[in-house]
Order: C-alpha cells, then structure tokens, then sequence
C-alpha cells in the first residue's frame, strides 16, 4: 500500500520534472528526416530516433499540433537531452526553441545546404556527446506528489470492465491523494457513459469544457461516419472478446478512473496539466495516438488494461500492461507485466490488485524494463486533424 | 469455480469468464457489487469473455449491464442464452 512517504528513484530535470527514463532523443520534425535520424541513432549507441510519418504541408490547428506533439515529446522528462533534424532550418529551430524552455540539453539540424550525409556527421557528434553526458546523471529519491501517470485501455473485451480496468481505478484512487498527476482520455469510447463524466468533474466549468470536447467528437463521426460505426466502435477484436456496443465498452472503460477521484480539469490533445489531480484529455481512442499525445502532456508512466492483448508500447513512456483475462496471460504472457485474472474467479478483490498494479508501477519506475520496452515496441504515432495541404 | 461475473444484481447480462463453457452446463455466477452467487444453466456454447442472458429478454427491450443500458435487443433471447452482436445492438449512431 502506498503512502506520503512512498518514494522512487527518478531523474529530476532542470525544470524540477522527474523522469523515470534518461533517453536521448533523434527526433525528426518531418517524414523526409527519419533516414538521417535512424543513421544518428545507428551511430550512436544510447541514442533512440522517433521516426513518424507526418510534418510536411500540415497547417492551422493540425500544424499547431504537430509541432506541440513533437515539442511535447522532446520535453518530457523522460529525455534527458534532444538532438532535432529537419529538412528546413528554421522548423528545427521552432522544435529546439520549445524544448529549450525546460532548460534540458537540445540542438537542431536542418538538411538543406547540408545533404544527409553532412547531417548525420554534424547530429552524431552532439548525440555522442548528450549521450555520454546523460549516462552520468543519477537517479534520486521522489516523492509521488512528482509521479505523472496516464492510462488508456486496448483491446479491451468484457474482462476490462470486470477486472483490468478497475484495477487501474483502484491505483489511481490511491494515486490521486498523494499529489499525483493523472489523466485519462479516448473521447469516443465514453459514449454512452458521458453523463457519468459529466458527474465527475469537480466543477460546471470543468463539465461543460468536458461536453464541449465530448459533443465535438460526436460531431466529427457524424461527420464522416458511413454507417452506424459498428466495424469500428467496438473493433473487431473487442467484438470477438465479447463487446457488443459501444456503450458496454464506455462502461467498461471509465472503470478506469475509479470511484473516488474528480476530473479537476480537461486539456486538448499534448496539452500539459498545470497541477496535480485527475484530468481529462481530449483524444483519440487508438492505442499508440492517444499514448504519444500522454508522452507529449509530459506523463512518464502509463497503465494499460488490455483483454484480447494489445501489444502496444511507446519509445518515451513505459507502457505497462495489466489483464484479468486468463486466456491472454496465457498465450500472450511476454506481452502482460500484471496478470489480474484471479480477481474474476473470486480469489483477490481490487484492493489488493490495485496494490499489485501500484507495485509493478513503482518498480517500473525506479527503471525496471516493461514488457513493451523488453520487446521494443515503440510506436510513436501523431494525431492528424485533417488533410495536408 | 466462478463461471460468470455480473456488475450489478438489475443487470439483465453477465460476462463468462472461463474457457469452455458448454450447452446444458450448470454455472455458478457472482455479483460483484453484492459478492453474492447465482446459478444459472447454459443454453449454448459461450466463448471466453462473451455474454449470456441472466432472463428471458424480449425483442426491443434495453439491455442492462453495469446497471446501465448498453443498447437493445434485436431478436428474443433466453435465460442462459449467448448475448451478443447477433440479438444486441446500439440504440445510437
């Protein structure tokens, strides 16, 4: 059981962030720049490129988000230091200067005039240097009050809503008044368990910024929706782990923010918290989307409930994966770092598997590899508002 | 052995949690939010994770889980049934 005087081991950054990872970051501001990220990366033992398919010709609020998706991504304090490539100097100089502002380690590149080759020289000698500079930072003793913590479920069947995701609930119930920072999201999927949000938010403003994002969503799906959306919400390995509607799934899926904790504030997407408490984050339901956008608002360790087994991982965050369904804590066991099914045959209840699920948390943080990590999964996925110009 | 879950006891469908579940098998339920059993008959093979009826559910009525609606239902179906995409659907969208 955790305490105000549970602790673990962190890197406190020079903005008084803490981080339970020390990466160097490649980070690519466009499409055309992953080849000479990758080569940084290969050359330089320590250093993780973030490839991405997206950054050319975006523009409006789909540009505004990229660019603090990236920003977002090089700032958390997860990553010690960023080397940033670009086809155009001066995008690279708009992602430095806004990483810059958390004071960490950070140097831009831009292709043109210079060709791959010139790049990837000029990149990998800072890289080397960020890399063995930020081997030698320590990790110190943090209170929870510093730990920032999301969730997001995937693959989700009917054991989530049983087991999984209140598990999660549990831990952020006990998280919540110990100053911790959460959020939780996927705006679709509370279809049909909106009104239980709306309840919630600690106060009306709160709940009508909530129904505003939540009508927005609905609005974009009316939008562009062919049929009644039933090959998509639920998916097909929901329906065939046994959702039927999407409001079973809603249910299931708001399971995760406890019964305690009020949402204290929603964000639009990478959008970054300004104090501690449960928020909302207005996001897409897609595993890997909705993950990245936690990385971009600064989280630095994310619980996932999954029933079927989603695999997902993400390169800057640790992505830690619970189920309480036996089938697939057995044939997907390397991707399960907590296995809750004993809470549906009666033999634990959630106290003692949110608990565990904080355990497996703490570890985690103080730097023990997740599943997802072990397995290299790193899938770094921007949200795109619409089309390109 | 716990062969079914349910979350509330107004629910009208509950979640199998064991693998294998046959036809004319008699199951043990338990409704969390009571920690209470139930027994209930299995009237056809039900996956791992999927539904059955806890009552005999008409064509058109709401379907209750987590005390909540989750849709209605598009055919008849009876008490130890398979509850799913083929006699449920969303009442949006």
């Amino acid at each position: 059981m955790i305490s105000g005087k549970t602790t673990f081991q962190g890197y406190r950054r020079e903005n008084g962030r803490v981080g339970v990872r020390n990466h160097v970051l490649i980070l690519p501001v466009d499409d055309l720049s992953n080849a000479a990220a990758e080569a940084v990366a290969n050359n330089i033992k320590g250093a993780m490129a973030i490839p991405h398919p997206y950054g050319r010709l975006q523009f409006g609020a789909d540009l505004d988000l990229h660019f603090r998706t990236l920003i977002g991504a090089g700032s958390n304090p997860n990553v010690a230091a960023v080397v940033v490539i670009c086809i155009e100097e001066s995008w690279a100089k708009r992602v430095v200067d806004g990483i810059a502002r958390t004071g960490k380690p950070v140097t831009g590149f831009g292709i043109e005039l210079h060709g791959d080759h010139d790049t990837v020289m000029r990149a990998s000698k800072v890289a080397k240097e960020y890399v063995q500079w930020a081997s030698e930072l320590k990790r110190i003793e943090c209170p929870l009050s510093d730990l920032w913590v999301s969730c997001k479920c995937g693959e989700s069947d009917t054991t989530s809503g049983c087991g999984s995701n209140p598990t999660v609930g549990n831990a952020f119930d006990k998280l919540e008044p110990l100053g911790a920072t959460l959020v939780f999201g996927e705006t679709t999927e509370i279809t049909g368990g909106e009104q239980i949000v709306a309840a919630r938010c600690a106060t009306p403003e709160v709940r009508d910024k909530w129904m505003f994002m939540f009508d927005r969503y609905q609005e974009v799906i009316n939008r562009h929706k062919v049929d009644d959306l039933s090959d998509s919400q639920p998916t097909k390995g929901n329906i065939a782990g046994g959702l039927t509607t999407i409001e079973e799934k809603a249910l299931g899926n708001i399971q995760k923010i406890g019964k305690k904790c009020k949402v204290i504030g929603v964000i639009d997407k990478a959008e970054t918290p300004t104090r501690p408490g449960l928020w909302f984050m207005d996001s897409s339901s897609a595993a890997a989307e909705m993950v990245t956008l936690c990385a971009a608002s600064g989280y630095v360790v994310h619980l996932f409930p999954t029933g079927q087994g989603n695999v997902i991982g993400n390169p800057i965050l640790p992505v830690i994966k619970l189920t309480a369904n036996p089938r697939t804590a057995r044939t997907m066991s390397e991707h399960i770092d907590l296995d809750v099914s004993g809470l549906l045959q009666r033999e634990k209840n959630l106290d003692q598997t949110g608990d565990e699920l904080l355990a497996v948390m703490l570890r985690t943080c103080n730097g023990r590899l997740t599943a997802a990590e072990a397995l290299g999964h790193r899938e770094f996925v921007l949200t795109r508002l619409y089309e390109s110009a | 052995m716990i062969h079914f879950v349910l979350h509330d006891p107004k629910d009208s469908v509950a979640v199998v949690v064991v693998e294998g579940v046959k036809a004319g098998q008699d199951l043990t339920g338990w409704i969390m939010d009571e920690d209470r059993t139930i027994a209930l008959k299995a009237q056809q093979d039900i996956p791992i994770g999927h539904k059955l009826a806890l009552k005999d559910i008409k064509k058109g009525d709401t379907v209750i889980k987590y005390g909540h609606d989750i849709g209605k239902a598009v055919a008849d179906i009876k008490a130890g049934a398979h509850a799913h995409v083929h006699n449920i659907k969303t009442k949006r969208w």
